[in-house]
Formats: structure tokens, C-alpha cells, sequence
């Protein structure tokens, strides 16, 4: 095919992929259904990995499909599927309009060595310590942390600001929603990244895919090795070299003229653009190609595949022996462990598969779920953690586990959940408004959806509070109502390992059905 | 290019906007902390509310301080309800709606309450994201019923809202009230954001001399309180009086300085109810408010009208089976002259369906 309804249909289909991916982080009233973003993340290439990796079922591996598809087609993963490809696009197309030099792009040489070194630092990171380097690079948790961190606010204050104005018409159908930032700190690497994607992709195009992600360069492997590729017709090809300046990856050596497969996204651009209709995308001509493969980098391919997931098993098993909780604390909010959200098993398990994309953060309705500073370590930053002081997790919910791409937290039907302790409550009888003030509090058992706090008698008419540990799931409602200040009176331990809560036990009350008004 | 100057202006104007926010923000911890708050569009209102308010609250100290002179005159407070045929009705045996189709009808109708053109909050509970058969929250058949009686009586908006306590979106969904109370024509408002909120002095107050209360409080003429009668772990009953927590944006400050005394006081502020509607159909009788299964519920079928809200609590405290005294907040409100509680003075009709 030469004509340019290529470039059309991804252009289209690109742009529909991003806004779904756009709605479903700045739906800040999680109108969204579970089920549709489920959909949109199974092609996502990392989260797939790890979900497979965690789960081991072949239903999970829908990466397969994107190799495949690579494997085909070339890297149009990048151009069709992944947002941030997507938003580099856009951002390039923006950067086009406010400078003409921004969308001359030119032939460029490859950062060989730089892209390989940080493909094969990722992956040995990623095989003998964890996810972290995946965390900062890959493509789709940069996505999904810019929009939470620094696009959803946004939306939220204009909300905010639009539904203060409707509220003095006495319109409510908007409602304030109140924006709770996260720890300044927390927002340096995902501002780094966005200002550095957002000003490479704004002058120099796809040089983020080409030079440090490591999906990109991965996937640029495989895509040396494709059926369908760019193609030049030599004889009608007339070296203008129109081509190679709007080619986004740099990578079309008009001169000779030949396509870097490895960076070639497959956007379609230059078949748009070339008047002489010398490109094309087509079958590629196998006597000549096959010739031309390496063997020995399709070795290093199928090695590092074998090594990816061949090692991550063996680890994953010695794994298993790591730490174990320490002794539960009665000391004055002595927080031995941070709380993980459910459906996490246990910290080092949670913290093996969580890239950080923050999408759980996005979702839950009660904001409860915050991107860590230091609880997990300096390894875990932005994974999620949970934050009483911010709010508690809602008893009625399962959304994190739901929408969770990388099946770090794994699915949690309803009930499960609710017995589900990620956590215990400790009561600091000292911090406790009820012994210092001499007065009736209660909040905490007020709120304890279970009623593993409750209140025993105490001095005179006063109730004070106690925990029942073995029912109570964590949830944090009594450590975020206590009123005592600075310290908590009562306040939630994490356990690194998540347990099984028992069943509240409830009896019929004494209290008979009335026949008469008692006054 | 016009589009993208436009942006800019936009993103200059947001920026500024949220660099205001922060200089005003104390805690700088976080940096969104302060945005949500509608400041531009507030001040103009909150000029004029400042100046009603020397007005109301030099008239409003003085005449408590009259109050809390003469001590124990129990009714000298409550000249604002009309003259209604009883003090209490107490219905029993029928459906939240059918009772109180009968009990406002021996008060003399809705139309006692509510005048041509006025507007009307009703405040019911709604603090708990539980279904309504688990009696956390008011009725939703109740609140349905009167919100038909208001507009009914000329009534020219109502308004429905709680300061839940769980997540306020699933509260309202999940109580039935939201959809039930839209159905009937009213506007259910979001009070989950401390931009709702306003600072009022409660003059007289011994723990609370300030709050701030949800702006509907002070927009309407009419106030209906419909609490659901529950046990309460520290208080022992939440009813009429503590229903009113639902209403204001630091609840906490009320725990940690005397529960009982600031629940009393905040029944001094000048915006009282017209009308209590106390919703005793299922009742929690224990693990309240919140309850912990079905368990906790016991059947009474009944429902109690009152103009004295302290009057109500003690009723309710009755059919709970507590001593009166034993809740705190009641013989606080009642020597505080807000109410009595001594329910053999009252003109009370009782009727059973």
C-alpha cells in the first residue's frame, strides 16, 4: 500500500486509544466501569509482562500479541497503542506549529550504545533486584504519573472553580472536589520525566522511544526481523529527502535510501509525504532479507527472553523466604511496617510487581491511596501506600484490585476484601481523648466498619475504646476519625504479610419489638 | 497559534490562581491542599453574610444571655414555631411514609412549617455507605414523604444534604436517599468540600463558640431535621440533637473537646429546626451508628414529631430503652433552656395505625 490512508488509520485510531486513556485518568468520579479499563490496559506491553509473570497463565499474556503484532507489522505498538507515543506525537505536532525548525527532523544516528545499555541494565535490574528501573521508564507508568500527578489536578480546579459558579445558580450537578496533593517530594522524578519527554518529543520527536525506553528499544529488536516494513522503490525514488525530515524517529537515510527498522515506528509519515510515491509498506522481500539477519543478535533476543523469565521464576522462588512481619508494637505510634492496599499479599510480593503507574491512585474514591516518599524504601517511591492521615479505605470497595494492569494487586472479590487485613489497629490508651479529657469520644469506634473497636465501660458514665485484633481488617476509618493531635490515640500497623481478618460475630438483641410508647 | 495563545492564558491565569492559593496556605506540605476552595466567586458572598451577621449575632448574644439568666424557663427559646395543636406526635405501626402522611396532619399539615415560597432543608442522616434495610441512615421513604408534604405547601425549593462520615458518593447511592429524594423534586447537594462551608458564632457556647456550617444552613428559610434513631458507642443515642454533626465541617474538633457538651451547644445557634422528624422504623439498637449486620436492627415502626427537638431525644431515648439522663447531651440542652425533657409537662398525642 502507498496511499496515505495508513497514516490516516493511525492517526485515527491513535487518537481514540488517547483520549480512552486520557478519560480514564482524569475521571476523578470514577464513572469509568472496571471492565473498560481493564480492556484498555491488556495490550499495554510492561503491565502485560508483569501480570504474566505474577500470574503465569497464558490468558494473561496478551504481550504475546504485541510481540506478535511486532513481529509482523513492525513497532507500531508504538504509534498505535502506547499513550505516551501517542502524546509525543501530539506534543510534536504542537511543537511543528510554534517552530518550523521543530518539524524538520533529518536522518540522525542511533544511540546504540546508550538504548542497549539501558535495555540490558532493565533488564538485569529487573531480573535480580525488581521493577525499579521498568518504573521510571517504561513508557506507560511515565503516561499514566504525568496525568495523575500534574493533568488531573488541573481538571479537578477547573471542575472545582466551574461548580462553584453553577453552585450560586443552586446547580449541583457538579460537585467540589477536594484536591489533596501528594508529598512534594514525591513529584520530582515524575516532573523530570515529564518535562523531559515533553521537551524532546517538542523539538526533536520520538527521541525518548529511541533513546532511553527500553519497550521501544526492545520492541526495535524485534521489528529488525518484521514481515511488513517500510519499503523504498529505488528507481522511483528521487533522494529530495522530504521523507527523512518529517520522520519522527529520525531514522530514514534518504541517500541511500534505507529505513532503521529498530526505530522505525511505523507512523506512516513518510509515505504521506513522498511525491514521487517511492515508499511503500509492504511484505518485505524475504531472498535478500533473510540473507542479511544477524543470528547472533536474534541469540541475544531469544537469550534475554529466556532470561527474563527463566530467572525472574528462580528468584521469585528464593523470594519466598524474605521477611517476615516483626512482633506487633504497643508503643506510642510505633509503625513498624507501612500499609500496603489489599490485595497486595504481602509487601515484598506488592512491591516486586508495582510500576508505580499510579492508576490505583487514580481510581480510589477516597484518595486513600498515596504515592510513597520512603515507606517502601527509596526502590518503592510512587508505589502506592496507604495514607490514614489522608483519608481510610472505603469497607465497600475493591477498585484498586480491579484495575490493577500489572496484577500487583490482585483481585479481590467483594467479600474477600472485607477480610482481608492488611493491617491492625493499635490503641494508645495515653493519646486518648476519653483518659486525658475526661470526655466522651468515640470516634473511632464509630467509624470501625467491623467493630473490632469498640468501647468498654471506664470511669463513671465514660466508654473507652478497645480493639478486638483478630476481626479488624486495617482499613484505617478509626486512625483517620481520631481527633487526637499531634499523635494518634489509635493508628493502623501494616503487616508485610496480609492475613485473613475473622467474620464479625453478631447475636439478635434482647430488645423486643414495641407495643406501646414507653413514655 | 490563537489557539495556543489561548492556552497559555489560560495556563498563566491558573497559575497565578494556584500561587495565590498557596501564599494563603500554611501548611505547604501539599500543594493542592487550598485550590479547591471557590475563593473569587466566595468573597462577594461572604462580604454580605459578614455584614447580616453583626446584625443577627449582636441580637442573637443578647437574647441568649437573657436565656441563660433566667435558666430554667424550659420554653421561653422556642417562639419561632406556630402554634401547633401538640408538642409531640408519636405514630406507631404503618410505613415511614404513611405515618407521617398522619402525624403532620395532626400537627395541623405542612403547611404550618412551610409557607408559600420558601425554601427548605431537610437534613436527614445519611453518614453510612449501607443499604437501607441496616437502619444506619433515615428512610429514604420518609424523606421522599416529606419533601412531597414541603412542595405541597408551596414550598419553592428543597434541599436534601449530610456531611456523611463514609465515602459521600456511595452514602448517597447507597442509602436510596439520593435517587428517591431527585424522584421527588428536590436538589440533593454535595457536602463533602469545605467550600460549602461557613464560619458562624454560636453565641452562649460553653465548649463550641464557633462552627462552620454547611451554606444551605444559612441560604434557607426552613430547617427539618430527620434523624434516624440509632444506639451510639460514646453517646449512647444519636438522635434530633446529634444529628446537627451532619451539618458542620470539623467534627472532630467536637470530639476531642467535649462531645457531649459541644453537641448540646451547637443547638443554641440561632437556625433551629421547625420541625424534628424522628425516624424510629428500623432501629439500632446496638454497634450504632454504624451497625455491623442486620442483627443490630430491631423492627419498631414508629416515627415521633416534634417542634422541641430536646423533647424528641428524650422520647427517642425511651423507645431505645436508656435513661434519659444517662445520655449527656440532653440534660445539658435541657437546662441550657433549649428544650425539656420532661416529657409528662408535654401535650403529646399518641396514635397507633
Amino acid at each position: 500500500m502507498s496511499s496515505s490512508i495508513l497514516r490516516r488509520i493511525r492517526i485515527v485510531f491513535s487518537t481514540l486509544v488517547f483520549i480512552f486513556f486520557v478519560l480514564v485518568f482524569i475521571d476523578f468520579k470514577s464513572l469509568i466501569p472496571a471492565k473498560y479499563i481493564n480492556a484498555l490496559m491488556f495490550l499495554q506491553f510492561i503491565p502485560s509482562v508483569l501480570k504474566f509473570y505474577s500470574l503465569k497463565t497464558l490468558a494473561a499474556g496478551s504481550f504475546v500479541i504485541v510481540l506478535l503484532l511486532t513481529l509482523i507489522t513492525g513497532r507500531t505498538y508504538c504509534s498505535f497503542l502506547c499513550p505516551l507515543g501517542i502524546g509525543q506525537d501530539l506534543n510534536s505536532r504542537i511543537g511543528g506549529r510554534i517552530k518550523k525548525k521543530f518539524r524538520r527532523y533529518g536522518f540522525k544516528k542511533p544511540f546504540t550504545i546508550l538504548r542497549y545499555t539501558i535495555l540490558a541494565a532493565t533488564l538485569v535490574v529487573t531480573m535480580v533486584w525488581g521493577v525499579y528501573m521498568i518504573t521510571l521508564l517504561d513508557p506507560y507508568s511515565i503516561f499514566a504519573r504525568s496525568m495523575t500527578y500534574f493533568i488531573k489536578p488541573v481538571i479537578i480546579i477547573i471542575n472545582n472553580f466551574l461548580a462553584g459558579i453553577l453552585g450560586k445558580f443552586d446547580i449541583y450537578t457538579l460537585s467540589n472536589v477536594p484536591v489533596k496533593g501528594f508529598p512534594l517530594i514525591v513529584y520530582s522524578i515524575p516532573a523530570a520525566f515529564f518535562l523531559l519527554v515533553g521537551a524532546l518529543s517538542l523539538t526533536k520527536g520520538r527521541l525518548y522511544c529511541n533513546m532511553f525506553c527500553p519497550v521501544g528499544t526492545f520492541l526495535g529488536l524485534i521489528s529488525k526481523i518484521s514481515l511488513f516494513r517500510i519499503k523504498f522503490n529505488e528507481t522511483a525514488c528521487t533522494r529530495c529527502g522530504r521523507c527523512a525530515m518529517r520522520c519522527k524517529s529520525s531514522c530514514i537515510d534518504f541517500l541511500k535510501p534505507d529505513v532503521d527498522l529498530s526505530r522505525c515506528v511505523s507512523c506512516f509519515n513518510c509515505i504521506h509525504t513522498c511525491q514521487d510515491k517511492a515508499i511503500s509498506f509492504g511484505l518485505v522481500n524475504f531472498k535478500k532479507k533473510v540473507h542479511e539477519t544477524d543470528e547472533s543478535k536474534r541469540k541475544v533476543i531469544i537469550g534475554s527472553l529466556l532470561l527474563l523469565f527463566g530467572t525472574s521464576r528462580v528468584s521469585n522462588g528464593q523470594d519466598k523466604t524474605a521477611p517476615k512481619p516483626k512482633k506487633d508494637s504497643t508503643v506510642r505510634e510505633n509503625r513498624t511496617c507501612p500499609v500496603c492496599p489489599p490485595g497486595g499479599v504481602s509487601i515484598v510480593d506488592f512491591n516486586k510487581d508495582c510500576i508505580a503507574c499510579s492508576l490505583c491512585i487514580n481510581v480510589c474514591p477516597n484518595s486513600v491511596l498515596q504515592p510513597a516518599f520512603k515507606q517502601y524504601g527509596i526502590a518503592g517511591i510512587m508505589q502506592p501506600v496507604m495514607d490514614y492521615h489522608k483519608s481510610f479505605c472505603t469497607y465497600n470497595c475493591t477498585k484498586c484490585t480491579d484495575i490493577c494492569p500489572t496484577n500487583a494487586l490482585h483481585p479481590l472479590l467483594l467479600e474477600a476484601k472485607k477480610l482481608t487485613q492488611i493491617g491492625k489497629a493499635n490503641f494508645i490508651k495515653d493519646n486518648c481523648i476519653v483518659k486525658t479529657e475526661k470526655t466522651a469520644c468515640g470516634a473511632c469506634s464509630e467509624a470501625c466498619p467491623t467493630k473490632a473497636c469498640h468501647m468498654i465501660p471506664y470511669e463513671g458514665n465514660l466508654v473507652i475504646p478497645e480493639v478486638t485484633e483478630d476481626i479488624c481488617i486495617g482499613c484505617g476509618h478509626c486512625e483517620f476519625a481520631c481527633p487526637a493531635s499531634p499523635y494518634k490515640a489509635i493508628f493502623v500497623d501494616g503487616k508485610a504479610i496480609h492475613a485473613a481478618a475473622k467474620k464479625p460475630v453478631n447475636v439478635q438483641s434482647d430488645i423486643k419489638t414495641p407495643v406501646e410508647f414507653p413514655f | 497559534m490563537l489557539f495556543f495563545k489561548r492556552m497559555r492564558l489560560c495556563y498563566f491565569c491558573l497559575l497565578i490562581y494556584s500561587l495565590q492559593s498557596l501564599r494563603n496556605n500554611k501548611k505547604k506540605s501539599c500543594i493542592f491542599r487550598h485550590l479547591s476552595k471557590n475563593h473569587f466567586i466566595n468573597q462577594f458572598i461572604k462580604i454580605m453574610k459578614r455584614r447580616d451577621f453583626l446584625r443577627t449575632s449582636v441580637g442573637g448574644t443578647l437574647a441568649a444571655g437573657a436565656v441563660l439568666k433566667m435558666g430554667g424557663f424550659d420554653k421561653l427559646w422556642s417562639s419561632a414555631p406556630p402554634a401547633a395543636k401538640y408538642d409531640m406526635v408519636a405514630v406507631m405501626g404503618g410505613n415511614p411514609d404513611a405515618m407521617f402522611d398522619l402525624g403532620i396532619q395532626e400537627l395541623g399539615g405542612m403547611g404550618t412549617f412551610v409557607q408559600k415560597g420558601q425554601k427548605v432543608l431537610i437534613k436527614p442522616n445519611i453518614g453510612w455507605d449501607v443499604i437501607p434495610d441496616l437502619g444506619a441512615n433515615t428512610n429514604p421513604l420518609l424523606v421522599k414523604r416529606i419533601i412531597e408534604h414541603c412542595f405541597k405547601a408551596g414550598a419553592k425549593e428543597v434541599y436534601v444534604f449530610d456531611h456523611t462520615c463514609d465515602n459521600w458518593v456511595n452514602c448517597y447511592s447507597n442509602s436510596g436517599i439520593e435517587k428517591i429524594a431527585k424522584a421527588a423534586g428536590a436538589k440533593v447537594v454535595p457536602a463533602n468540600s469545605e467550600s460549602y462551608y461557613h464560619e458562624i458564632e454560636i453565641p452562649g457556647g460553653v465548649k463550641l463558640q464557633k462552627a462552620k456550617v454547611h451554606q444551605l444552613l444559612l441560604e434557607t428559610d426552613v430547617f427539618i431535621n430527620v434523624p434516624v434513631l440509632k444506639d451510639h458507642n460514646s453517646t449512647r443515642m444519636t438522635c434530633c440533637l446529634k444529628n446537627t454533626m451532619g451539618m458542620v465541617w470539623d467534627r472532630g474538633y467536637w470530639h476531642s473537646n467535649n462531645l457531649n457538651q459541644c453537641i448540646a451547644d451547637f443547638a443554641l445557634y440561632e437556625k433551629k429546626p421547625a420541625l424534628n422528624v424522628i425516624d424510629c422504623y428500623n432501629v439500632m439498637v446496638k454497634h450504632g451508628p454504624q451497625g455491623v449486620s442486620k442483627e443490630d436492627i430491631v423492627s419498631m415502626k414508629s416515627q415521633i414529631l416534634t417542634t422541641d427537638w430536646v423533647a424528641g431525644d428524650a422520647a427517642a431515648a425511651k423507645m431505645l430503652g436508656v435513661a434519659v439522663e444517662k445520655i449527656e447531651y440532653i440534660p445539658i440542652a435541657h437546662k441550657m433552656g433549649l428544650g425539656n425533657m420532661n416529657l409528662d409537662s408535654l401535650n403529646i398525642k399518641k396514635i397507633k395505625m
